[in-house]
């Protein structure tokens, strides 16, 4: 149970942080899935699905991974919250990025 | 009237979760932004932290459930390969929009981007749910916190928006039957 006097801010920034890490995987994941056909069939986990499958997993996977882990290390601290808001909003917006066609079929091997 | 299921999983996919999300959404960013302890009675401020946590993880729980219908039970159907030789496609959504290069659009970029960018909103909205639950008594002191989240909650909306409304379009051109 978390006490509210000594609750600092690292929980939160732990875990916006990670929300940011989750959405950069899923879009490295997209862009690494057009430039490389192996890597597009490594990330094939399901066939009816394709490698949606695998990205999303893989996402979803790295995300709570990282949760896990910034959260231990944070947990009881107090962060420097604008920085790291920095950083989670810039992942965050490069994995909206990095899921949009015209900027990941930049990526297409010709 | 009938409905076949995978019309009724449409449904359920784009309407029904998608309009709990819309309600969920816009409760939840009006209870973020109005949780200032200079506008509440310490009794205001717990009922409104109760109905803001259970708007927040129904957003979530709305999230999960639309993305993984979606990937799991509606996408495959809509990328089913056509047999070989098959000249009516009306039934292989996928196949259907890139035989005809006016509707190619609708698959390269519409599709694409939807199947992506959807992930992003439950990830997005279970960081937002989790915070809030965990910092609810001092949250309304902390504007920092409140801000932050309000822009992941904007953002969740954004992505889920762009993923419904494209999803919406490409069943009109291409309705999976």
């Amino acid at each position: 149970m978390t006490n509210e006097k000594t609750l600092t801010n690292g929980r939160a920034a732990a875990a916006l942080l990670a929300g940011g890490i989750g959405a950069m995987t899923l879009g490295l994941m997209t862009v690494l899935a057009v430039a490389s056909a192996g890597i597009k069939t490594a990330l094939t986990w399901m066939n009816s699905v394709g490698s949606l499958s695998g990205k999303t997993s893989v996402a979803v996977i790295v995300w709570l991974v990282s949760w896990v882990v910034i959260h231990q290390l944070w947990k009881n601290k107090e962060v420097k919250w604008g920085k790291v808001m920095a950083v989670a909003f810039a992942l965050l917006m490069a994995g909206v990025l990095m899921t949009f066609p015209p900027f990941f079929e930049l990526f297409h091997p010709e | 009237m009938e409905f076949s299921s995978r019309e009724i999983w449409g449904s359920l996919h784009g309407f029904i979760f998608g309009g709990l999300y819309l309600l969920a959404f816009s409760g939840g960013l009006l209870a973020l932004y109005s949780l200032k302890t200079e506008w509440m009675t310490v009794e205001g401020l717990k009922n409104k932290l109760a109905i803001l946590k259970i708007t927040v993880w129904g957003m979530a729980a709305v999230m999960w459930a639309t993305v993984i219908t979606g990937t799991y039970i509606i996408y495959p159907w809509y990328r089913a390969k056509p047999p070989e030789g098959t000249t009516e496609l009306s039934e292989f959504a996928r196949s259907f929009l890139l035989a005809n290069p006016n509707t190619a659009a609708w698959h390269n970029f519409g599709m694409e981007w939807k199947e992506h960018v959807a992930w992003i909103a439950p990830i997005a909205a279970t960081v937002v749910a989790y915070v809030i639950s965990v910092y609810a008594p001092k949250l309304a002191a902390e504007p920092k916190i409140r801000k932050a989240l309000a822009w992941f909650f904007i953002i969740a909306f954004i992505t889920a928006a762009v993923a419904g409304v494209l999803g919406a379009l490409i069943t009109k051109a291409a309705p999976i039957r």
